[in-house]
């Protein structure tokens, strides 16, 4: 064989075990090195090198990491010491990544559910002292499911029929072209900032068409916001329709619009649902665009056309902002309504996917 | 019995004829209506930009100062209003900046986790509650921040300061640590996780098993086998991953209008209360600005939708290149 | 170079499933040997076993023993990253690195090690790899194009050169022609007679003829039932598995009358 010259002398018989073999770690290493990480930097700590919860938790990370890669580049070698290393690395920014997420959450929950009663629930801010404890958020409540609803009631229609027109109509080099383009816009929406589509509602249809401050201006933004989630999984619903369908369909002499109407819309129905659902979820909470287009009203306002009205995101904002304990502590309850609501979309979202299948989400 | 088989001839008999012009113009009208909705949305974003110029140009002819240079912020003044972007663009890319360094590896990371280190179960629960902390409203995070993380923070500011205080950024010469630009960054930086993560996490779980078998059968450790099968591979996507949440973070508007103490100047000492950014600054002057001040904030905006068009362009442009040269190859 | 193994009592499991029970074999060092079976007999997952491939899908382990040259590669002191490196794996489908060359997929697991090498060593090993693989001649010209670009046969030739040039003892093959078109097949086939002077060659194939054509050993793997553990049927010269086996099953497999 040429390859002896390469590589000297893996042709004995002892050799082999050495190929093969690799000393190891014992399962139960990580532990120990945890354990004698924590260890030190409790002892740090009695001594006061080192102060604090934080600060003995960190040691204590610190140490762990040093111990265990020592000890693995010592029995295993550098290659296996900086698995580990890479292992702890992808562990440790997962829970670094948990704890804030959690901490939001149990905040929210511990702090809001503090307010939440049936006053809190039944009653508006009319004739509340900001500054004193009582009053509600049903007006706020109202206002958001009117908002939303009006966006949706623009956005889901104007979304589903734009993907449509991706999906379906987009068979001649033309069209195509301008698919492509339809569909980079859509992409970079989504990354448009909520508060910049709220200056232009502004601009365009307060200052130039004089519509009024109001929940449908705010509505107009919301439906400007939810467009691009829409559209892109409406139009992933739609492209997993198989042809064969379509092609059965057309193929019987039924024509395209009936074809997508009666065959392709309701098959994809559940996953377009859900991706509409997730859009809702999506802008309930968006305060930016809100606070530029509507004004906010501490009593009922059943007309989004006129007037001032509340919503949960202005209404937390102006609650928080009071800076009274009692209107922080209805800021929080708020935030504690806001994100029920937003979970419960999500989940149900969800569950709808899970139920019929839709793999996607 | 013959009511079941009665629609069935009713419906072919229907759309029949050859030359259905019924037919033909019910096609056209959907069509004409769904191209309509698609160019509706190339309609928005054209109209988004020209509508803030326009609007944008009365305060940006009757600014005194330099807009581009200028840190102050009296749009209202009379009879010579000064106003620019200097602080705002400083605050804004500054914690947008903070919200990456800290963002992206721990998203990535997440990612990974989810991808190929957790049980399978375990892994889908997790996706779940990653993709569901997309949902949470920025309002909250940005309570949060205020009222939970600033106090959690101050311990950590005057570490940096006490230890780290010979650079520059890490030194507090006020000895106030609340209502940072580093707590900003960080309120952000943890807002970006979802986004970074649940793409991150969809480009890593592409990677197709065979690739990863390939490098395990060579005798890659686990790591090496994410370096050598998994990283190049998801490469162009975890980068555009990055972009959006850098997008979103230039682009956050309420969190960090309620964290920072809003001030236009140009503090480098991060730890220090202070900063402001363009969406913040939006929000917090907005309704406190007369007609010259609304048309400077849409000024402002107009430079903040510019850098996140750019941002997002290079973003997609990344995805939509690597897309076509999977297809071809 | 070239080692002999031998499988002692092996069961393969997915979790609570188990997939194969109670396999004995031993395979000649130097020879060509094929695993043959209907669908879901195990085969794969016996092979999959000899270069501990199988337990890198979450919950599956083994119980028994497979001893390369005596030693037991699932002993208490043996790294399965070192027995992937000693014994090369071609998977079912061509699976070069989408993102690497032609050359850097040739040196990929050489490269793991994290060792510098000279270029002209790199050099020599991807033209000596790839000359193995006969495959250099069709791509000396283009060694720094993406190796995606290939055809299949090419990119499952590239796979085995990737597979030798870690200069391993033993060379699975886990049915590196069911993607391919015939002339490519036939490429393949002829690669492996060649291979086989240097290396211990295991291939699992659904092709009958493919394992006539190309093993001196036959093993035949059965499923006795639905949901039971496959079996290792026979295992035997090639040449009496095809004309005379001492299993009905085997016949009734291998004549077409099965099922």
């Amino acid at each position: 064989m040429s390859t002896t010259q390469m590589t000297p002398a893996p042709a004995t018989e002892p050799a082999l075990h050495d190929l093969l073999a690799g000393r190891q770690l014992p399962r139960w290493a990580p532990l120990a090195a945890a354990a004698a990480g924590i260890v030190i930097s409790l002892l740090l700590n009695l001594i006061s090198a080192v102060d604090g919860v934080a600060g003995t938790a960190v040691v204590a990370a610190i140490l762990f990491v040093i111990f265990q890669t020592g000890w693995s580049l010592r029995v295993e070698g550098r290659r296996h010491a900086v698995d580990r290393l890479a292992t702890t690395a992808v562990y440790a920014t997962f829970v670094i990544a948990a704890t804030p997420l959690i901490a939001v959450l149990a905040t929210v929950f511990v702090k809001g559910i503090k307010v939440i009663s049936m006053t809190f629930l039944t009653h508006s801010m009319r004739n509340v002292d900001t500054q004193g404890p009582g009053g509600g958020l049903q007006h706020a409540i109202v206002g958001t499911f009117q908002q939303v609803g009006l966006a949706a009631l623009m956005g889901v229609p104007l979304g589903i029929l734009a993907a449509i027109y991706l999906v379906e109509y987009t068979a001649d080099a033309k069209s195509s072209r301008l698919a492509r383009a339809i569909g980079f816009v859509v992409d970079v929406m989504t990354g448009v900032p909520s508060v910049i589509v709220g200056l232009f509602v502004y601009s365009a249809f307060i200052l130039t068409l004089g519509l009024p401050r109001s929940g449908f201006a705010a509505a107009i933004a919301l439906a400007i916001l939810m467009l691009p989630v829409v559209v892109r999984s409406t139009e992933e619903m739609l492209r997993i329709v198989p042809r064969e369908l379509r092609e059965a369909s057309l193929a019987l002499g039924i024509p395209r619009w009936r074809t997508i109407t009666k065959i392709v819309l309701p098959t994809a129905l559940a996953g377009i649902i859900t991706g509409v659902m997730l859009a809702i979820a999506r802008i309930a909470g968006e305060t930016a665009p809100l606070l530029l287009t509507t004004f906010l009203s501490q009593s009922f306002n059943y007309n989004a056309f006129k007037g001032p009205q509340a919503a949960l995101p202005t209404f937390i904002w102006d609650q928080f902002t009071s800076g009274t304990q009692a209107s922080q502590d209805r800021a929080w309850g708020g935030a504690l309504v806001l994100i029920t609501i937003v979970m419960l979309f999500y989940a149900g979202a969800r569950l709808i996917a899970r139920f019929t299948g839709v793999k996607k989400f | 019995m013959s009511t079941t088989v009665e629609p069935a001839t009713a419906g072919t008999a229907e759309p029949i004829s050859i030359h259905g012009q019924a037919v033909r113009r019910g096609d056209r009208i959907f069509r004409g209506v769904s191209l309509f909705a698609g160019i509706t949305i190339l309609v928005i974003i054209g109209a988004i930009g020209i509508f803030l110029i326009w609007r944008a140009i009365p305060s940006l002819q009757a600014n005194t100062a330099n807009f581009f240079t200028t840190s102050a912020w009296f749009p209202d003044q009379t009879p010579n209003p000064v106003f620019g972007i200097a602080a705002l663009t400083f605050g804004t890319l500054f914690t947008a900046a903070i919200a990456m360094v800290l963002g992206v590896p721990v998203g990535i990371g997440i990612a990974l986790f989810i991808a190929q280190y957790a049980d399978r179960r375990l892994a889908s629960t997790l996706g779940f509650v990653t993709d569901l902390l997309a949902a949470v409203p920025s309002i909250i995070f940005g309570m949060w921040g205020l009222s939970f993380l600033t106090p959690h923070m101050e311990g950590l500011g005057q570490w940096l300061n006490d230890y780290l205080g010979f650079i520059p950024i890490f030194r507090n010469d006020l000895n106030q640590y609340s209502k940072s630009i580093l707590i900003a960054g960080v309120v952000l930086a943890i807002m970006v996780l979802p986004t970074i993560s649940a793409l991150s996490r969809e480009v890593l779980t592409q990677v197709p098993r065979s690739t990863i078998e390939a490098s395990l059968a060579l005798g890659a450790t686990r790591w090496e086998m994410v370096r050598q099968a998994m990283f190049p591979f998801a490469r162009p996507g975890m980068i555009s991953a990055a972009m959006l949440g850098l997008g979103r973070a230039l682009g956050e508007t309420i969190a960090v209008a309620l964290i920072l103490s809003a001030s236009n100047v140009i503090n480098w000492h991060i730890t220090e209360p202070g900063g402001n950014t363009f969406a913040a600054n939006i929000a917090l002057k907005w309704n406190e600005a007369g007609p010259i001040g609304l048309s400077a904030l849409i000024a402002s905006g107009l430079v903040l939708f510019a850098i996140t068009l750019v941002v997002n362009t290079i973003a997609r442009g990344i995805i939509a290149r690597h897309a076509e040269f999977r297809e071809s190859s | 170079m070239a080692k002999r193994i031998d499988i002692a009592n092996l069961d393969a499991y997915y979790g609570t499933f188990k997939a194969v029970g109670d396999v004995s074999l031993s395979i000649e060092p130097k020879s060509v040997t094929a695993f043959i079976g209907p669908s879901g007999c195990g085969k794969s997952t016996v092979l999959r076993t000899i270069n501990r491939m199988h337990e890198v899908i979450p919950r599956a382990y083994v119980t028994g023993q497979v001893l390369l040259d005596g030693e037991d590669i699932y002993g208490p002191d043996i790294d399965p990253v070192n027995v992937r490196r000693t014994i090369g794996m071609v998977f079912q489908r061509p699976n070069p690195f989408p993102t690497m060359s032609i050359s850097e997929n040739v040196v990929a697991g050489l490269t793991l090690d994290g060792k510098k090498r000279s270029k002209a060593e790199l050099d020599s090993i991807v033209e000596r790899s790839l000359r193995q693989a006969n495959l250099w001649e069709e791509v000396k010209e283009r060694l720094d194009r993406p190796g995606g670009g290939l055809s299949g046969g090419q990119q499952q030739r590239l796979c085995i050169a990737r597979a030798i040039a870690v200069q391993p003892q033993i060379l699975l093959m886990d049915e590196p022609c069911s993607a391919l078109d015939p002339i490519s097949t036939l490429a393949i086939e002829d690669l492996i007679e060649q291979l086989k002077a240097d290396y211990t060659i295991v291939i699992v194939t659904h092709n009958m003829q493919q394992a006539a054509r190309v093993s001196e050993t036959t093993a035949f793997f059965n499923l006795p039932g639905v949901g039971q553990p496959g079996r290792l049927v026979e295992i035997a010269p090639t040449e009496r598995i095809f004309s005379n086996p001492t299993q009905e099953a085997t016949e009734d497999y291998i004549s077409g009358r099965f099922g």
